[in-house]
């Protein structure tokens, strides 16, 4: 055979590209202007594809039920979580967080549990929405 | 650099050895007649990650990530050999269930290789459509074990003493659907890949490695069974489930009654392992029993009883690409262990670079060093040396090499 491919090729031409256009159809010449348009309704943003169940994105702390007993510090393979020894609670951070959920594990309490936020891009790797606490 | 005299006008062109993917930084000298390779010096141990000195500070729990990011494609098998090497040394029985599960994961991961592998070939000789087709069907698989484990790459699914995330009823009709949908592809990619004139004319009689070398320089895999090499980790030292599973080594000669040991029996071997895989799965959901899947929920007393463990262990199976081979030494007492060996299959899969590549030309390195399946953004910095004049050959150079030559033979 000599063309096997051609046929696969000429019934893709004909079909829905397979990549979601996130989060826009082409990209805006300005993407704070593009921001500031979907802020103000004027711009739609096309949403990403959902993540399944049980995926591991952002961690939620609940600060109240943390008994500070430092058992993620201790599996937290890229040490993420500083302790906050007078508050006996924790902090993360999520800048170096690998998001393997063993935190969420070992926490005796159920203090701790992944949400499904995984846009979590940021310049600044210090950033308020990069820290946990 | 000083160039070789001959009597014949050869000259070396060094590649390497910065690789940013490759787990094995490799430095290849070749030494070029006109287009024909005339001798390969490989050389090892560029570039150093000290990820084995990292594990000699962290617990056997956080070096279950570590090893996962050994290596992007293996991120399931390093973890997993690991795991099977520190439960040697602390005699951790896992439930059957676990075991059955992570024979599971393991083929998800090899079919999610073998793909990306295929769809790289293609690539290297110029079929990029046929690159693309695999990465279509790649990421159906990619999709599954999102759903399966939490993650598309790394999946974080072994733990010491089990897995992590159970496979319940619910899992099953995605899983069904991802497997049919991947047998149904399965001959798409079997009639491109093994009939196509393209990839006839590139492969057949192109990077051969006989049955002798491969037995002398350990090759193993893919690589070593394309050349009529019975060696599976899976059949001859079953671990998991493996053992109960009806697994065979598969040799080129299952479909064409003969081994010649060049890139289309490579070809051959990977993709008649993807169908061994979607079968394996199928039988592990057949035969699965209930039970737990992890020996010690409570991780905290799995550290527990680690730290009072020692001595030494090892761990091997069969990853995509060949045989993995973890070393570990606990001391009593000590949280972190004394040290962590990692043997990478590609580290074997070297070496059988050179008498694949004698007596090639250089438009065939691109297809010839990647049927091993080996990462080729090595092949970006090159540099020819020829009579003291330096000039590059970089990655796009010979990959534009290897596309004429397949326009050369099909016109």
């Amino acid at each position: 055979m000599k063309f096997s491919m051609l046929v696969q090729v000429f019934t893709q031409m004909f079909k829905k590209p397979f990549t979601n256009k996130f989060p826009a159809k082409y990209i805006p010449s300005s993407t704070t202007k593009f921001l500031r348009d979907v802020g103000s309704g004027k711009a739609e943003i096309i949403p990403p594809i959902e993540t399944p169940d049980g995926f591991r994105g952002k961690i939620v702390y609940d600060k109240d039920k943390c008994i500070g007993c430092k058992l993620c510090i201790k599996v937290c393979p890229s040490g993420a979580i500083e302790f906050k020894p007078e508050e006996k609670k924790v902090k993360f951070y999520l800048a170096r967080c690998v998001f393997c959920a063993q935190c969420t594990d070992i926490c005796p309490v159920n203090c701790l549990s992944m949400s499904n936020e995984f846009l979590l891009a940021d310049a600044d790797k210090y950033s308020k929405n990069l820290i946990v606490e | 650099m000083k160039t070789k005299q001959t009597t014949k006008t050869t000259y070396r062109i060094p590649i390497g050895p910065i690789h940013p993917a490759l787990k094995e930084p490799v430095a290849f000298e070749f030494e070029i007649d006109g287009e024909r390779i005339v001798d390969v010096d490989v050389s090892l141990g560029h570039v150093h990650r000290t990820v084995e000195w990292a594990a000699t500070k962290r617990n056997p729990i956080q070096i279950l990530y570590l090893a996962e990011r050994i290596c992007g494609i293996c991120s399931y098998c390093h973890p997993a050999a690991f795991a099977l090497a520190v439960e040697n040394i602390a005699n951790i029985e896992v439930p059957e269930r676990a075991e059955y599960l992570r024979v599971i994961h393991a083929e998800l991961e090899r079919i999610c290789s073998h793909i990306l592998w295929a769809g790289v070939a293609a690539h290297e000789i110029g079929f990029d459509s046929v690159l693309f087709l695999t990465w279509q069907i790649r990421e159906k698989v990619l999709d599954l074990t999102e759903y399966l484990t939490g993650n598309r790459i790394t999946k974080g699914i072994i733990t010491i003493g089990g897995v992590r995330r159970d496979i319940t009823k619910e899992h099953h009709p995605k899983i069904f659907e991802t497997l049919n949908y991947l047998k149904d592809n399965f001959e798409k990619l079997r009639k491109v890949f093994l009939d196509d004139k393209t990839f006839r004319m590139r492969s057949q009689g192109c990077g051969i490695l006989t049955k002798e070398d491969a037995l002398k320089l350990c090759a193993v895999g893919p690589t070593a069974r394309g050349s009529g090499v019975k060696k599976d980790v899976r059949v001859d030292q079953a671990y998991f489930s493996c053992a109960d599973l009806d697994i065979e080594c598969i040799t080129p000669d299952v479909l064409t009654g003969e081994v010649n040991g060049d890139v289309y029996d490579r070809i051959i071997v990977r993709l008649l392992e993807v169908k061994q895989s979607i079968d394996l799965i199928e039988q592990c959901i057949d035969k699965m029993p209930v039970g737990d899947i992890v020996s010690e929920p409570k991780v905290a007393k799995v550290l527990a009883t680690l730290k009072k463990a020692g001595g030494e262990g090892i761990g091997r199976m069969e990853a995509p690409r060949g045989e993995v081979i973890h070393y570990v030494k606990l001391v009593e007492g000590e949280e972190y262990p004394f040290t962590w060996k990692v043997r990478a299959p590609t580290y074997n899969n070297i070496m059988p670079w050179v008498p694949m590549l004698k007596g090639e030309q250089i438009a065939d390195i691109p297809i010839v060093a990647a049927s091993t399946d080996p990462c080729m953004s090595c092949t970006n910095r090159v540099a020819i040396v020829d009579s003291g004049k330096k000039y590059e050959l970089n990655k796009e150079e010979l990959h534009r090499r290897s596309v004429e030559k397949t326009r050369r033979f099909m016109a």
